[in-house]
Protein backbone atom coordinates (compact mmCIF):
# COMPACT_ATOMS: atom_id res chain seq x y z
CA UNK A 1 0.00 0.00 0.00
CA UNK A 2 1.73 2.81 -1.44
CA UNK A 3 -0.32 5.74 -1.19
CA UNK A 4 1.63 7.43 1.60
CA UNK A 5 4.29 9.48 0.23
CA UNK A 6 7.07 8.46 2.79
CA UNK A 7 6.59 4.88 2.25
CA UNK A 8 7.20 5.08 -1.77
CA UNK A 9 10.01 3.44 -3.12
CA UNK A 10 11.66 3.12 0.24
CA UNK A 11 10.70 -0.32 2.35
CA UNK A 12 11.76 0.53 6.31
CA UNK A 13 12.43 -2.56 8.36
CA UNK A 14 8.67 -2.70 9.83
CA UNK A 15 7.55 -3.10 6.13
CA UNK A 16 9.63 -5.59 5.47
CA UNK A 17 9.06 -7.48 8.14
CA UNK A 18 5.12 -7.35 8.31
CA UNK A 19 5.94 -8.97 4.45
CA UNK A 20 7.10 -11.97 6.50
CA UNK A 21 4.22 -12.01 8.73
CA UNK A 22 1.80 -11.93 5.64
CA UNK A 23 3.88 -15.26 4.46
CA UNK A 24 3.39 -17.15 7.27
CA UNK A 25 0.11 -16.14 7.79
CA UNK A 26 -0.64 -17.32 3.86
CA UNK A 27 0.93 -20.31 4.59
CA UNK A 28 -0.79 -21.18 7.98
CA UNK A 29 -4.44 -20.48 5.86
CA UNK A 30 -3.18 -22.79 3.13
CA UNK A 31 -2.02 -25.57 5.95
CA UNK A 32 -5.41 -24.77 7.29
CA UNK A 33 -7.85 -25.91 4.25
CA UNK A 34 -5.61 -28.71 4.09
CA UNK A 35 -6.42 -29.79 7.37
CA UNK A 36 -10.08 -29.45 6.70
CA UNK A 37 -10.25 -32.73 5.04
CA UNK A 38 -11.00 -34.33 7.59
CA UNK A 39 -13.51 -34.05 10.49
CA UNK A 40 -10.61 -35.19 13.25
CA UNK A 41 -8.00 -32.43 12.29
CA UNK A 42 -11.02 -29.69 11.09
CA UNK A 43 -12.00 -27.94 14.50
CA UNK A 44 -7.87 -27.91 15.15
CA UNK A 45 -7.61 -26.38 11.08
CA UNK A 46 -10.57 -23.64 11.75
CA UNK A 47 -8.00 -22.69 15.09
CA UNK A 48 -4.92 -22.11 13.17
CA UNK A 49 -6.58 -20.27 10.17
CA UNK A 50 -7.99 -17.62 13.49
CA UNK A 51 -4.38 -17.82 14.61
CA UNK A 52 -2.89 -16.82 10.81
CA UNK A 53 -5.77 -13.78 10.54
CA UNK A 54 -4.55 -12.54 14.29
CA UNK A 55 -0.50 -12.73 12.72
CA UNK A 56 -1.95 -10.88 9.37
CA UNK A 57 -3.53 -8.20 12.05
CA UNK A 58 -0.39 -7.88 14.39
CA UNK A 59 2.01 -7.44 11.05
CA UNK A 60 -0.30 -4.80 9.82
CA UNK A 61 0.30 -2.71 12.74
CA UNK A 62 3.66 -3.28 12.58
CA UNK A 63 3.37 -2.24 8.89
CA UNK A 64 1.95 1.12 10.03
CA UNK A 65 4.42 1.72 12.73
CA UNK A 66 3.89 4.64 14.58
CA UNK A 67 0.39 5.63 14.19
CA UNK A 68 -2.56 6.78 16.12
CA UNK A 69 -4.70 3.39 16.21
CA UNK A 70 -7.54 5.30 17.84
CA UNK A 71 -10.42 4.64 15.36
CA UNK A 72 -8.95 0.57 14.56
CA UNK A 73 -8.83 -0.74 18.16
CA UNK A 74 -12.61 1.18 18.18
CA UNK A 75 -13.83 -1.22 15.26
CA UNK A 76 -12.19 -4.09 16.31
CA UNK A 77 -13.78 -4.18 19.57
CA UNK A 78 -17.54 -2.91 18.39
CA UNK A 79 -17.01 -5.49 15.26
CA UNK A 80 -15.70 -8.22 17.38
CA UNK A 81 -18.70 -8.27 20.23
CA UNK A 82 -21.10 -7.81 17.50
CA UNK A 83 -19.43 -10.72 15.68
CA UNK A 84 -18.95 -13.08 19.19
CA UNK A 85 -22.59 -12.46 20.17
CA UNK A 86 -23.98 -13.32 16.74
CA UNK A 87 -21.83 -16.58 16.73
CA UNK A 88 -23.06 -17.39 20.75
CA UNK A 89 -26.25 -16.89 19.89
CA UNK A 90 -27.17 -18.53 16.25
CA UNK A 91 -29.30 -21.87 16.52
CA UNK A 92 -27.93 -24.35 14.13
CA UNK A 93 -31.22 -24.18 11.70
CA UNK A 94 -30.31 -20.63 11.48
CA UNK A 95 -26.38 -21.47 10.11
CA UNK A 96 -28.10 -20.20 6.38
CA UNK A 97 -29.24 -16.94 7.70
CA UNK A 98 -26.21 -16.06 9.66
CA UNK A 99 -23.97 -16.90 6.87
CA UNK A 100 -25.77 -15.37 4.23
CA UNK A 101 -25.56 -12.46 6.69
CA UNK A 102 -21.44 -12.64 7.03
CA UNK A 103 -21.98 -12.73 3.06
CA UNK A 104 -23.34 -9.29 2.92
CA UNK A 105 -21.15 -7.75 5.96
CA UNK A 106 -17.64 -9.30 3.67
CA UNK A 107 -19.04 -7.71 0.68
CA UNK A 108 -19.68 -4.43 1.95
CA UNK A 109 -16.40 -3.97 4.42
CA UNK A 110 -14.74 -4.20 0.91
CA UNK A 111 -17.34 -1.41 -0.59
CA UNK A 112 -15.98 0.46 2.63
CA UNK A 113 -12.45 -0.41 1.88
CA UNK A 114 -12.52 0.80 -2.17
CA UNK A 115 -14.38 3.97 -0.81
CA UNK A 116 -11.82 4.81 1.54
CA UNK A 117 -9.31 3.97 -0.26
CA UNK A 118 -10.69 6.94 -3.16
CA UNK A 119 -10.46 9.00 0.30
CA UNK A 120 -7.01 8.02 1.33
CA UNK A 121 -5.55 9.07 -2.39
CA UNK A 122 -7.41 12.59 -1.91
CA UNK A 123 -6.46 13.25 1.35
CA UNK A 124 -3.21 13.08 -0.08
CA UNK A 125 -2.85 15.24 -2.94
CA UNK A 126 -4.16 13.11 -5.66
CA UNK A 127 -6.92 14.17 -8.00
CA UNK A 128 -8.88 14.36 -11.06
CA UNK A 129 -9.71 11.22 -12.76
CA UNK A 130 -9.09 7.75 -10.93
CA UNK A 131 -6.22 6.82 -13.19
CA UNK A 132 -4.56 9.93 -12.53
CA UNK A 133 -5.56 9.84 -8.53
CA UNK A 134 -4.52 6.34 -8.60
CA UNK A 135 -0.75 6.77 -10.34
CA UNK A 136 1.58 4.92 -7.70
CA UNK A 137 -1.30 1.84 -7.04
CA UNK A 138 -1.40 1.01 -11.05
CA UNK A 139 -2.38 3.95 -12.69
CA UNK A 140 -5.52 3.04 -15.08
CA UNK A 141 -5.49 -0.73 -13.89
CA UNK A 142 -5.80 -0.02 -10.02
CA UNK A 143 -8.58 2.63 -11.05
CA UNK A 144 -10.12 -0.01 -12.52
CA UNK A 145 -10.31 -2.51 -9.79
CA UNK A 146 -11.62 -0.27 -7.58
CA UNK A 147 -14.51 0.27 -9.37
CA UNK A 148 -14.72 -3.89 -9.79
CA UNK A 149 -14.70 -4.00 -6.04
CA UNK A 150 -17.01 -1.17 -5.06
CA UNK A 151 -19.75 -3.35 -7.73
CA UNK A 152 -18.77 -7.05 -6.73
CA UNK A 153 -18.59 -5.78 -3.01
CA UNK A 154 -22.33 -3.80 -3.02
CA UNK A 155 -24.30 -6.62 -5.05
CA UNK A 156 -22.88 -9.01 -2.51
CA UNK A 157 -23.91 -7.29 0.20
CA UNK A 158 -27.86 -6.25 -1.48
CA UNK A 159 -28.37 -9.85 -2.67
CA UNK A 160 -26.89 -11.37 0.58
CA UNK A 161 -28.73 -9.02 2.75
CA UNK A 162 -32.61 -10.13 0.05
CA UNK A 163 -31.08 -14.04 0.53
CA UNK A 164 -31.26 -13.45 4.62
CA UNK A 165 -34.54 -11.94 4.58
CA UNK A 166 -35.82 -14.76 2.69
CA UNK A 167 -34.16 -17.46 4.58
CA UNK A 168 -35.24 -16.41 7.94
CA UNK A 169 -38.98 -15.84 6.59
CA UNK A 170 -39.25 -12.12 6.76
CA UNK A 171 -39.87 -11.64 3.01
CA UNK A 172 -41.90 -14.29 0.96
CA UNK A 173 -39.67 -17.00 -0.34
CA UNK A 174 -41.36 -16.98 -3.95
CA UNK A 175 -39.97 -15.58 -6.46
CA UNK A 176 -40.69 -12.21 -7.65
CA UNK A 177 -40.59 -11.29 -11.11
CA UNK A 178 -40.42 -7.75 -12.19
CA UNK A 179 -41.05 -7.91 -15.96
CA UNK A 180 -38.07 -7.12 -18.37
CA UNK A 181 -35.91 -8.31 -15.01
CA UNK A 182 -32.87 -9.71 -17.51
CA UNK A 183 -33.15 -6.20 -19.42
CA UNK A 184 -32.95 -4.76 -16.08
CA UNK A 185 -30.04 -6.84 -14.65
CA UNK A 186 -27.85 -5.93 -17.89
CA UNK A 187 -28.67 -2.66 -18.12
CA UNK A 188 -27.95 -1.39 -14.40
CA UNK A 189 -24.52 -3.76 -15.01
CA UNK A 190 -23.48 -2.36 -18.00
CA UNK A 191 -24.24 1.70 -16.90
CA UNK A 192 -21.64 0.60 -14.13
CA UNK A 193 -19.52 -0.91 -15.59
CA UNK A 194 -19.62 2.20 -18.21
CA UNK A 195 -19.57 5.12 -15.71
CA UNK A 196 -17.01 3.33 -13.75
CA UNK A 197 -14.91 3.51 -16.78
CA UNK A 198 -15.17 7.08 -17.31
CA UNK A 199 -14.79 7.82 -13.42
CA UNK A 200 -11.13 6.15 -13.92
CA UNK A 201 -10.43 7.63 -17.25
CA UNK A 202 -13.07 11.15 -17.96
CA UNK A 203 -13.03 13.59 -15.05
CA UNK A 204 -10.70 16.16 -14.19
CA UNK A 205 -12.58 17.07 -10.81
CA UNK A 206 -12.17 14.70 -7.88
CA UNK A 207 -15.30 15.86 -6.55
CA UNK A 208 -17.21 14.69 -10.11
CA UNK A 209 -14.96 11.20 -9.66
CA UNK A 210 -16.24 10.55 -6.12
CA UNK A 211 -19.64 11.22 -7.02
CA UNK A 212 -19.80 8.70 -9.87
CA UNK A 213 -18.18 6.40 -7.44
CA UNK A 214 -21.06 6.87 -4.95
CA UNK A 215 -23.35 6.46 -8.02
CA UNK A 216 -21.90 3.34 -9.01
CA UNK A 217 -22.47 1.72 -5.40
CA UNK A 218 -26.24 2.91 -5.36
CA UNK A 219 -26.59 1.22 -8.48
CA UNK A 220 -25.14 -2.02 -7.95
CA UNK A 221 -26.76 -1.75 -4.87
CA UNK A 222 -30.28 -1.69 -6.74
CA UNK A 223 -28.42 -4.63 -9.14
CA UNK A 224 -28.27 -7.16 -5.89
CA UNK A 225 -31.80 -6.65 -4.82
CA UNK A 226 -32.64 -7.41 -8.85
CA UNK A 227 -30.72 -10.28 -9.10
CA UNK A 228 -31.66 -11.86 -6.06
CA UNK A 229 -35.35 -11.21 -5.53
CA UNK A 230 -36.32 -13.55 -8.75
CA UNK A 231 -34.76 -16.42 -7.13
CA UNK A 232 -37.38 -18.63 -5.06
CA UNK A 233 -36.39 -19.73 -1.16
CA UNK A 234 -35.77 -23.18 -2.03
CA UNK A 235 -33.00 -21.99 -4.17
CA UNK A 236 -31.15 -19.85 -1.29
CA UNK A 237 -28.83 -22.93 -0.68
CA UNK A 238 -27.17 -21.71 -4.30
CA UNK A 239 -27.74 -18.20 -3.84
CA UNK A 240 -25.65 -17.91 -0.70
CA UNK A 241 -23.27 -20.41 -1.81
CA UNK A 242 -22.46 -18.07 -4.93
CA UNK A 243 -22.32 -14.99 -2.60
CA UNK A 244 -19.64 -16.53 -0.84
CA UNK A 245 -17.93 -16.62 -3.30
CA UNK A 246 -17.99 -13.12 -4.55
CA UNK A 247 -17.63 -12.37 -1.20
CA UNK A 248 -14.01 -13.93 -1.22
CA UNK A 249 -13.26 -12.31 -4.97
CA UNK A 250 -14.77 -8.61 -3.43
CA UNK A 251 -11.68 -9.27 -0.97
CA UNK A 252 -9.08 -10.64 -3.85
CA UNK A 253 -10.09 -7.36 -5.82
CA UNK A 254 -9.25 -5.20 -2.53
CA UNK A 255 -6.14 -6.59 -2.34
CA UNK A 256 -5.37 -5.65 -5.85
CA UNK A 257 -6.60 -2.08 -4.76
CA UNK A 258 -3.99 -1.63 -2.23
CA UNK A 259 -1.22 -3.55 -3.47
CA UNK A 260 -1.14 -6.71 -0.58
CA UNK A 261 -0.73 -10.15 -2.02
CA UNK A 262 -2.35 -12.08 1.32
CA UNK A 263 -5.53 -10.36 1.01
CA UNK A 264 -5.47 -11.51 -3.07
CA UNK A 265 -4.67 -15.15 -1.29
CA UNK A 266 -7.42 -15.54 0.98
CA UNK A 267 -9.87 -13.92 -1.34
CA UNK A 268 -9.06 -16.65 -3.97
CA UNK A 269 -9.40 -19.13 -1.68
CA UNK A 270 -12.97 -18.29 -0.81
CA UNK A 271 -13.73 -17.17 -3.84
CA UNK A 272 -12.64 -21.02 -4.99
CA UNK A 273 -14.88 -22.62 -2.09
CA UNK A 274 -18.04 -20.78 -2.86
CA UNK A 275 -17.83 -21.99 -6.31
CA UNK A 276 -17.16 -25.38 -5.72
CA UNK A 277 -20.47 -25.59 -3.59
CA UNK A 278 -22.41 -23.78 -5.84
CA UNK A 279 -21.13 -26.38 -8.17
CA UNK A 280 -22.20 -29.19 -6.07
CA UNK A 281 -25.74 -27.70 -5.14
CA UNK A 282 -26.94 -27.15 -8.87
CA UNK A 283 -25.36 -30.83 -9.35
CA UNK A 284 -27.29 -32.22 -6.85
CA UNK A 285 -30.67 -30.43 -7.93
CA UNK A 286 -29.80 -31.09 -12.08
CA UNK A 287 -29.98 -27.46 -12.68
CA UNK A 288 -27.76 -25.26 -14.20
CA UNK A 289 -26.79 -22.11 -12.65
CA UNK A 290 -27.95 -20.09 -15.09
CA UNK A 291 -31.24 -21.71 -14.62
CA UNK A 292 -31.70 -21.36 -10.74
CA UNK A 293 -30.04 -18.07 -11.09
CA UNK A 294 -32.52 -16.36 -14.13
CA UNK A 295 -35.08 -19.30 -14.57
CA UNK A 296 -37.64 -18.02 -11.95
CA UNK A 297 -37.83 -20.91 -10.97
CA UNK A 298 -40.83 -22.22 -8.13
CA UNK A 299 -43.25 -19.24 -9.40
CA UNK A 300 -45.53 -21.63 -10.98
CA UNK A 301 -46.01 -25.30 -10.86
CA UNK A 302 -43.65 -26.32 -13.28
CA UNK A 303 -44.68 -28.40 -16.80
CA UNK A 304 -44.81 -31.73 -16.86
CA UNK A 305 -46.06 -32.17 -13.27
CA UNK A 306 -49.47 -30.72 -12.14
CA UNK A 307 -49.53 -30.05 -8.73
CA UNK A 308 -49.59 -33.75 -6.89
CA UNK A 309 -52.05 -33.24 -4.49
CA UNK A 310 -53.96 -35.79 -2.64
CA UNK A 311 -56.53 -36.59 -5.42
CA UNK A 312 -53.26 -37.81 -7.40
CA UNK A 313 -52.67 -40.76 -5.03
CA UNK A 314 -55.19 -43.80 -5.28
CA UNK A 315 -53.48 -46.85 -3.23
CA UNK A 316 -51.51 -44.98 -0.65
CA UNK A 317 -51.21 -47.32 2.63
CA UNK A 318 -51.02 -45.44 6.28
CA UNK A 319 -49.39 -46.93 9.53
CA UNK A 320 -49.55 -45.40 13.03
CA UNK A 321 -46.71 -45.33 15.16
CA UNK A 322 -47.77 -48.81 17.04
CA UNK A 323 -47.41 -51.14 13.30
CA UNK A 324 -44.29 -48.93 12.59
CA UNK A 325 -42.47 -50.30 16.20
CA UNK A 326 -43.68 -53.93 15.53
CA UNK A 327 -41.57 -54.06 12.04
CA UNK A 328 -38.99 -52.45 13.15
CA UNK A 329 -38.43 -54.58 16.25
CA UNK A 330 -36.80 -57.38 14.38
CA UNK A 331 -35.04 -55.30 11.28
CA UNK A 332 -31.11 -55.98 11.05
CA UNK A 333 -30.37 -52.67 9.49
CA UNK A 334 -31.88 -49.23 9.17
CA UNK A 335 -31.16 -46.01 7.35
CA UNK A 336 -32.59 -42.69 8.32
CA UNK A 337 -33.26 -39.97 5.14
CA UNK A 338 -33.92 -37.05 6.60
CA UNK A 339 -35.09 -33.78 5.18
CA UNK A 340 -35.77 -30.12 6.35
CA UNK A 341 -38.92 -31.27 7.83
CA UNK A 342 -36.83 -32.93 10.48
CA UNK A 343 -35.05 -29.64 11.30
CA UNK A 344 -38.39 -27.33 11.11
CA UNK A 345 -40.18 -29.70 13.94
CA UNK A 346 -36.62 -30.28 15.90
CA UNK A 347 -37.49 -33.51 15.31
CA UNK A 348 -33.85 -34.62 14.77
CA UNK A 349 -32.76 -35.37 18.77
CA UNK A 350 -35.75 -38.24 18.58
CA UNK A 351 -34.13 -39.48 15.64
CA UNK A 352 -31.17 -40.00 17.05
CA UNK A 353 -32.98 -41.77 20.10
CA UNK A 354 -34.32 -44.36 18.22
CA UNK A 355 -31.36 -45.06 16.29
CA UNK A 356 -30.01 -45.60 19.66
CA UNK A 357 -32.79 -47.59 21.07
CA UNK A 358 -32.28 -49.84 17.24
CA UNK A 359 -28.49 -50.02 17.79
CA UNK A 360 -29.00 -51.52 21.21
CA UNK A 361 -31.41 -53.94 19.49
CA UNK A 362 -28.22 -54.76 17.31
CA UNK A 363 -29.38 -53.15 13.97
CA UNK A 364 -26.95 -51.20 12.03
CA UNK A 365 -27.98 -47.93 11.71
CA UNK A 366 -27.01 -44.89 9.13
CA UNK A 367 -28.13 -42.19 8.34
CA UNK A 368 -28.21 -40.91 4.09
CA UNK A 369 -27.72 -37.60 3.47
CA UNK A 370 -28.50 -35.75 0.22
CA UNK A 371 -26.41 -32.90 -0.71
CA UNK A 372 -29.81 -30.51 -0.89
CA UNK A 373 -31.45 -32.45 2.55
CA UNK A 374 -30.81 -28.87 4.32
CA UNK A 375 -30.45 -25.23 3.50
CA UNK A 376 -27.03 -24.90 2.53
CA UNK A 377 -24.60 -27.38 2.03
CA UNK A 378 -23.99 -29.87 4.77
CA UNK A 379 -26.75 -28.63 6.72
CA UNK A 380 -28.04 -31.67 7.48
CA UNK A 381 -24.81 -33.66 8.91
CA UNK A 382 -24.58 -30.38 11.55
CA UNK A 383 -28.27 -30.26 12.56
CA UNK A 384 -27.40 -34.39 13.27
CA UNK A 385 -24.15 -33.75 14.68
CA UNK A 386 -25.63 -31.28 17.45
CA UNK A 387 -28.32 -34.02 18.18
CA UNK A 388 -25.24 -36.19 19.11
CA UNK A 389 -25.01 -38.42 16.08
CA UNK A 390 -21.73 -39.46 15.35
CA UNK A 391 -20.08 -38.77 12.43
CA UNK A 392 -19.86 -42.01 11.05
CA UNK A 393 -22.63 -42.89 10.44
CA UNK A 394 -23.84 -39.85 7.91
CA UNK A 395 -23.36 -41.00 4.62
CA UNK A 396 -23.50 -38.54 1.17
CA UNK A 397 -25.25 -40.04 -1.55
CA UNK A 398 -22.80 -41.88 -3.76
CA UNK A 399 -21.85 -44.21 -0.39
CA UNK A 400 -25.32 -45.42 0.28
CA UNK A 401 -26.66 -45.44 -2.59
CA UNK A 402 -26.10 -48.92 -3.12
CA UNK A 403 -26.74 -50.20 -0.01
CA UNK A 404 -30.62 -49.59 -0.10
CA UNK A 405 -31.15 -52.64 -1.84
CA UNK A 406 -29.46 -54.90 1.17
CA UNK A 407 -31.19 -52.69 4.14
CA UNK A 408 -34.71 -54.22 5.79
CA UNK A 409 -36.36 -50.26 6.60
CA UNK A 410 -35.98 -46.61 5.84
CA UNK A 411 -37.54 -44.22 7.53
CA UNK A 412 -37.84 -40.80 5.02
CA UNK A 413 -38.28 -37.90 7.49
CA UNK A 414 -39.55 -34.52 6.06
CA UNK A 415 -38.12 -35.19 3.01
CA UNK A 416 -39.70 -35.53 -0.48
CA UNK A 417 -38.27 -34.63 -4.42
CA UNK A 418 -35.30 -36.34 -3.32
CA UNK A 419 -36.68 -39.79 -2.72
CA UNK A 420 -38.53 -39.22 -5.92
CA UNK A 421 -38.33 -42.69 -8.04
CA UNK A 422 -39.70 -40.44 -11.34
CA UNK A 423 -36.19 -38.64 -10.89
CA UNK A 424 -34.35 -42.26 -12.22
CA UNK A 425 -37.78 -43.67 -14.53
CA UNK A 426 -39.65 -40.84 -15.67
CA UNK A 427 -37.76 -38.74 -18.57
CA UNK A 428 -40.86 -35.89 -19.03
CA UNK A 429 -40.75 -35.54 -15.08
CA UNK A 430 -38.90 -32.51 -14.21
CA UNK A 431 -36.90 -33.83 -11.80
CA UNK A 432 -35.51 -36.52 -14.28
CA UNK A 433 -31.56 -36.97 -14.13
CA UNK A 434 -31.46 -35.35 -10.87
CA UNK A 435 -29.50 -37.49 -8.31
CA UNK A 436 -32.21 -39.04 -5.97
CA UNK A 437 -31.67 -41.51 -2.40
CA UNK A 438 -33.48 -45.36 -3.92
CA UNK A 439 -35.25 -45.55 -1.03
CA UNK A 440 -38.24 -47.46 -2.61
CA UNK A 441 -35.37 -50.42 -3.04
CA UNK A 442 -35.17 -51.15 0.88
CA UNK A 443 -37.63 -54.24 1.87
CA UNK A 444 -39.52 -52.07 4.04
CA UNK A 445 -39.56 -48.09 4.05
CA UNK A 446 -41.72 -45.88 5.86
CA UNK A 447 -42.55 -41.80 5.39
CA UNK A 448 -43.14 -39.48 8.05
CA UNK A 449 -44.96 -36.64 6.48
CA UNK A 450 -48.07 -34.41 7.56
CA UNK A 451 -49.98 -34.84 3.90
CA UNK A 452 -48.88 -35.75 0.57
CA UNK A 453 -48.45 -32.15 -0.19
CA UNK A 454 -45.84 -31.34 -3.37
CA UNK A 455 -42.32 -30.56 -2.36
CA UNK A 456 -40.64 -27.20 -3.67
CA UNK A 457 -40.69 -29.12 -7.20
CA UNK A 458 -44.86 -29.24 -7.70
CA UNK A 459 -44.08 -32.65 -8.55
CA UNK A 460 -46.24 -35.98 -7.66
CA UNK A 461 -44.19 -38.55 -5.89
CA UNK A 462 -44.79 -42.33 -6.61
CA UNK A 463 -42.97 -43.45 -3.74
CA UNK A 464 -46.41 -42.96 -1.40
CA UNK A 465 -48.23 -45.72 -3.91
CA UNK A 466 -45.06 -48.30 -3.45
CA UNK A 467 -45.83 -51.48 -2.52
CA UNK A 468 -43.50 -51.63 0.14
CA UNK A 469 -44.36 -47.71 1.21
CA UNK A 470 -46.11 -47.06 4.37
CA UNK A 471 -47.14 -43.24 5.06
CA UNK A 472 -46.91 -42.28 8.42
CA UNK A 473 -49.14 -39.23 9.02
CA UNK A 474 -48.22 -36.47 11.20
CA UNK A 475 -45.75 -34.12 12.86
CA UNK A 476 -41.96 -35.70 13.10
CA UNK A 477 -41.82 -35.14 16.65
CA UNK A 478 -45.56 -36.56 17.42
CA UNK A 479 -44.75 -39.58 14.97
CA UNK A 480 -41.41 -40.53 16.33
CA UNK A 481 -42.67 -40.46 19.96
CA UNK A 482 -45.30 -42.99 19.24
CA UNK A 483 -43.36 -45.21 17.58
CA UNK A 484 -40.07 -45.07 19.96
CA UNK A 485 -42.82 -45.69 23.07
CA UNK A 486 -44.33 -48.55 21.32
CA UNK A 487 -40.82 -50.00 20.62
CA UNK A 488 -40.37 -49.24 24.27
CA UNK A 489 -43.18 -51.54 25.46
CA UNK A 490 -43.15 -53.94 22.56
CA UNK B 1 2.84 0.06 -8.37
CA UNK B 2 4.29 -0.58 -12.21
CA UNK B 3 3.45 -3.21 -14.45
CA UNK B 4 5.94 -5.80 -13.09
CA UNK B 5 4.29 -5.27 -9.57
CA UNK B 6 0.47 -5.76 -11.00
CA UNK B 7 1.24 -8.76 -13.67
CA UNK B 8 2.89 -10.46 -10.14
CA UNK B 9 -0.51 -10.09 -8.30
CA UNK B 10 -2.29 -11.47 -11.42
CA UNK B 11 0.28 -14.53 -10.73
CA UNK B 12 -0.62 -15.12 -7.18
CA UNK B 13 -4.32 -14.56 -7.95
CA UNK B 14 -4.26 -17.19 -10.37
CA UNK B 15 -1.81 -19.54 -8.35
CA UNK B 16 -3.97 -18.93 -5.50
CA UNK B 17 -7.27 -20.03 -7.24
CA UNK B 18 -5.88 -23.30 -8.75
CA UNK B 19 -4.25 -24.15 -5.26
CA UNK B 20 -7.74 -23.00 -3.32
CA UNK B 21 -9.61 -25.45 -6.07
CA UNK B 22 -7.80 -28.46 -5.81
CA UNK B 23 -7.56 -28.39 -1.32
CA UNK B 24 -10.90 -27.39 -1.42
CA UNK B 25 -12.73 -30.16 -3.43
CA UNK B 26 -10.87 -32.50 -0.92
CA UNK B 27 -13.59 -31.31 1.68
CA UNK B 28 -15.44 -33.76 2.78
CA UNK B 29 -19.43 -32.77 2.58
CA UNK B 30 -19.92 -33.64 6.25
CA UNK B 31 -17.85 -30.26 6.94
CA UNK B 32 -19.20 -27.75 4.07
CA UNK B 33 -21.37 -25.69 6.71
CA UNK B 34 -18.32 -24.98 8.61
CA UNK B 35 -16.36 -24.80 5.45
CA UNK B 36 -18.75 -21.86 4.55
CA UNK B 37 -18.55 -20.00 7.73
CA UNK B 38 -14.95 -20.73 7.98
CA UNK B 39 -14.76 -18.83 4.66
CA UNK B 40 -16.84 -15.79 5.50
CA UNK B 41 -14.36 -15.88 8.69
CA UNK B 42 -11.27 -15.97 6.04
CA UNK B 43 -13.19 -13.55 3.71
CA UNK B 44 -12.86 -10.74 6.64
CA UNK B 45 -9.30 -10.80 5.72
CA UNK B 46 -10.55 -7.38 4.05
CA UNK B 47 -9.70 -5.93 7.51
CA UNK B 48 -5.96 -5.29 6.78
CA UNK B 49 -7.10 -2.67 3.99
CA UNK B 50 -9.84 -1.36 6.61
CA UNK B 51 -6.89 -0.93 9.20
CA UNK B 52 -4.44 0.38 6.48
CA UNK B 53 -7.33 2.88 5.15
CA UNK B 54 -8.20 4.14 8.59
CA UNK B 55 -4.49 4.59 10.16
CA UNK B 56 -4.72 8.07 9.83
CA UNK B 57 -6.62 8.77 13.04
CA UNK B 58 -7.11 12.85 12.19
CA UNK B 59 -5.85 15.70 10.46
CA UNK B 60 -6.27 19.49 11.65
CA UNK B 61 -10.38 19.30 11.37
CA UNK B 62 -11.32 15.89 12.92
CA UNK B 63 -10.94 12.51 11.25
CA UNK B 64 -10.43 12.00 7.73
CA UNK B 65 -13.59 10.76 5.45
CA UNK B 66 -10.99 8.10 4.99
CA UNK B 67 -10.81 7.29 8.47
CA UNK B 68 -14.73 7.40 9.39
CA UNK B 69 -15.36 5.12 5.95
CA UNK B 70 -12.56 3.06 7.00
CA UNK B 71 -13.41 2.44 10.16
CA UNK B 72 -16.79 0.81 9.25
CA UNK B 73 -15.32 -1.20 7.06
CA UNK B 74 -13.08 -2.52 9.98
CA UNK B 75 -16.15 -2.81 12.30
CA UNK B 76 -17.84 -4.98 9.56
CA UNK B 77 -14.96 -6.96 8.91
CA UNK B 78 -14.48 -7.91 12.13
CA UNK B 79 -17.64 -9.15 12.45
CA UNK B 80 -16.46 -11.62 10.07
CA UNK B 81 -13.57 -12.36 11.62
CA UNK B 82 -15.04 -12.93 15.06
CA UNK B 83 -17.95 -14.45 14.35
CA UNK B 84 -16.97 -16.34 11.40
CA UNK B 85 -13.92 -18.46 13.60
CA UNK B 86 -16.14 -18.78 16.74
CA UNK B 87 -19.36 -19.97 15.09
CA UNK B 88 -16.85 -22.30 12.98
CA UNK B 89 -15.65 -23.86 16.16
CA UNK B 90 -19.08 -24.25 17.99
CA UNK B 91 -20.43 -26.58 15.17
CA UNK B 92 -16.51 -28.14 14.76
CA UNK B 93 -16.82 -29.24 18.60
CA UNK B 94 -20.58 -31.13 17.77
CA UNK B 95 -18.70 -33.24 15.85
CA UNK B 96 -18.42 -36.64 17.84
CA UNK B 97 -17.50 -39.98 16.45
CA UNK B 98 -18.59 -43.22 18.23
CA UNK B 99 -16.49 -43.68 20.70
Amino acid sequence: MDFIASSAGVWGWNKILANFGYMASVVMFILAIMRLSKVRTARGANMLAAGAMLLAIVSTFVEMGAINPAYIIAGLIVGGAIGAVMAKKVQMTQMPEMVALLNGFGGLASTFVAMATFFSVSEHGGSGNLARMMMREGGGFGGFNLVLTLIVGSVTFTGSIIAFLKLSEKMAGRPILLPGRHVINAGLLLLALGIGGFAVWGPSSTVLTGTILLFIVVVTLALGITLVIPIGGGDMPVVISLLNSYSGIAGALAGFTINEPVLVVSGSLVGASGLILTQIMCKAMNRSLANVMFGGFGAEPAAGGTGGGKEEYTKVKSAEGEEVAMILSDVQSLIFVPGYGMAVSQAQHLVRELGDMLTERGCQVRYAIHPVAGRMPGHMNVLLAEANVPYEQLFELDQINGEFKNTDAVIVIGANDVVNPDAVDKKDSPLYGMPVLNVWEARTCFVIKRSLSPGFAMVKNPLFEADNNYMVFGDGRKALEDIIKSLKEA
Amino acid sequence: MDTGAILMLIYVFVLACFAGYQLISKVPPTLHTPLMSGANAISGITILGAMLATREAAGQWGPHASTIVGFFAVVLASINVVGGFMVTDRMMGMFKSKG
